[in-house]
């Protein structure tokens, strides 16, 4: 089986994350690492290379140059080659422009043997907009099982559960597709100090958008299909009352407040 | 007036709260036209109500021969609309099944697409949260059909008496597009409590409750809120994942949440944040969702929730 796993570069969510004077995410002066949320999705995909004898997992990442640590990650963890992306002339591109790098990419990681399995997690940690993997599978022609609790394969066929906003749902598809899958699909592993030395030999190449067929001019802030006009930081929320509770008193006041504001 | 279409989220006919406040926002941008995939009888039962609410029109997509499938066949036929009516925007409500849709209709139409917005203004300007709720964020589509997925409680409802006009639409739907099929599908069992993203009051609980939610359910009752909880609740099987708040959850935003027990970790908040007003209860009087409230109590949830519970509900009568 040949799965391909897309790893996303994103500023660490306990740092303080913000944006460029051109309303990009800065994603130089902030530190970075692998979206936590593309662990669980490697994590899965190296659970199927246990279950598949002769599987091979490759971890693609689209992003600049620092965004290969996120690969490195990857690799360290389990995956058996990398591949980053990266040109000047990406930058600032928006979800669709994204998806078009993504997925040539995985075309040209395919171009020899085809990839069975393109695996995505649920959403990044800075964006937050979880439509890749949707674009990804329109674009491959492919059906996609996104946001898997659940996955099980047998063969080429995959199922999956999830939780959608009013129903549990299983679905069924055959390979080669697209998935995504929840931080309840289990655990990611922490790679090992062997993982972390047998990552150093492992092959990790790095592409331009010329060996992809991707025309400069295609994607990048200028021709994004989406503009920003204004980021704000919010205003710190003006500090609340804080009262402590002694002997009931707690319970009189949170009432108290609960009908000064109107919701009793 | 160019039309704005609205992609109706309903369960078998039953058409959920976040779609009418997706009416109101696009009749800011055009002339509303629902679009509703079911039969034509459910269909014309959703058009006196989805009329009422601001559609002028109702397009009714027969969904027989594609319900059974993930994303790709609506994502088809709206693509077929959209040739059709040429609108100014498409409205989706921000769920697993909105923001895909919408993610493959953008493909399919060379358009861009704006996810979770928070508020839609005349001319198209869309904002959205950023960053846990750290940033506001305004922006525009500049390409295409502006495909927009909105957040839940992001705009009232509004009685206007508008046509509902129904107008079947046939789509044709390509064999490529059957390929995700639903092999099972079970309906989430009715709490009688409201739907945790689109209640106005949400009432969550965390590692603070110990396991035990009874204060928890007791104070949402009172309140009419639904219940929600902590990734810490989640993770130590106290509730199940479908209440779960936060970046891997649920993102809520209604009036008022009341967070008990619950420390405020950045996963939290990236759940919650966006709440109009928010109160905490909690015996660490460090802990950092205290800096996000309007109101704290610095105290046992266990013996407060109770007695609050027991006060509210005398005062209700």
């Amino acid at each position: 089986m040949n799965i391909v796993v897309c790893v996303k570069y994103v500023p660490d969510s306990t740092a303080d994350r913000q944006f460029e004077s051109d309303n990009t995410v800065d994603r130089v002066g902030v530190d970075g690492l692998l979206s936590e949320l593309d662990e669980y999705a490697v994590e899965q995909a190296l659970q199927l290379k246990e279950k598949n004898e002769g599987t091979t997992v490759t971890a693609l990442c689209v992003g600049p140059e620092k965004a290969v640590d996120a690969v490195r990650k990857a690799l360290q963890m389990g995956a058996d080659q990398g591949i980053l992306v990266t040109d000047e002339a990406i930058a600032g591109s928006d979800y669709v422009a994204t998806s078009l790098v993504l997925a040539k990419a995985i075309e040209k990681a395919g171009s020899e043997n085809k990839v069975d399995l393109v695996m995505c997690g649920m959403a990044s940690t800075d964006a937050s907009g979880s439509v890749v993997p949707a674009m990804l599978a329109e674009r491959l022609d492919l059906p996609q099982v996104t946001f898997a609790s659940v996955v099980e394969t047998q063969g080429d066929q995959v199922r999956i559960k999830r939780d959608s906003d009013t129903a549990t749902e299983v679905i069924g598809a055959t390979m080669p597709l697209v998935m995504s899958v929840t931080d309840q699909t289990g655990e990611a592993r922490y790679p090992s100090f062997k993982g972390i030395m047998a990552a150093k030999k492992k092959p990790l190449e790095t592409w331009s958008l010329s060996d992809i067929g991707v025309d400069a001019g295609e994607v990048g802030l200028s021709v994004a299909w989406t503009e920003v006009t204004e980021t704000t930081a919010r205003p710190p929320r003006t500090a609340g009352e804080i009262v402590k509770d002694e002997d009931g008193s707690g319970a009189t006041a949170l009432t108290e407040f609960l009908v000064s504001k109107k919701f009793i | 007036m160019s039309e704005v279409l609205v992609v109706v989220d309903h369960v078998d006919g039953a058409i959920r709260k976040p779609t009418f406040e997706l009416l109101t926002l696009a009749r800011r941008l055009g002339e509303a036209s629902a679009v509703f995939f079911g039969s034509s009888d459910k269909g014309a039962e959703a058009a006196t109500k989805l009329g009422q609410l601001g559609a002028e029109k109702v397009y009714v997509v027969d969904d027989t021969e594609i319900k059974g499938y993930l994303v790709a066949p609506k994502a088809e036929a709206l693509a077929q609309l959209v040739e059709k009516t040429s609108p100014a925007a498409v409205l989706f409500v921000s769920g697993y099944e909105g923001k895909e849709v919408a993610a493959r209709l953008a493909i399919k139409t060379g358009s861009g697409i704006i996810t979770d917005a928070v508020d839609v203004e005349e001319g198209g300007v869309v904002t959205q949260a950023a960053f846990a709720g750290n940033y506001t964020v305004k922006g525009k589509v500049t390409k295409g059909v502006p495909l927009i997925t909105v957040k839940p409680n992001s705009a009232p409802v509004e009685e206007v008496g508008a046509a509902g006009t129904v107008e079947e639409f046939a789509a044709t739907i390509s064999d490529a597009a059957k390929k995700a099929q639903i092999v099972a599908q079970q309906p989430r069992k009715a709490s009688g409590r409201p739907e945790l993203t689109e209640a106005a009051i949400v009432v969550s609980g965390g590692r603070g409750t110990g396991g035990n939610f009874e204060p928890v359910e007791g104070l949402a009752d009172a309140l009419g809120a639904a219940v929600g909880a902590s990734r810490a609740a989640v993770d130590s099987g106290w509730m199940p994942h479908t209440f779960q708040v936060g970046q891997t959850g649920k993102v809520v935003s209604p009036q008022l949440y009341v967070a008990n027990g619950i420390s405020g970790a950045i996963q939290h908040r990236a759940g919650m944040q966006t709440s109009k007003t928010i109160v905490a209860v909690n015996k660490d009087e460090e802990a950092p969702i205290f800096e996000l409230v309007d109101f704290g109590v610095v105290g046992d949830l266990h013996s407060v929730l109770p007695a609050a519970t027991e006060e509210i509900n005398k005062r209700k009568g």
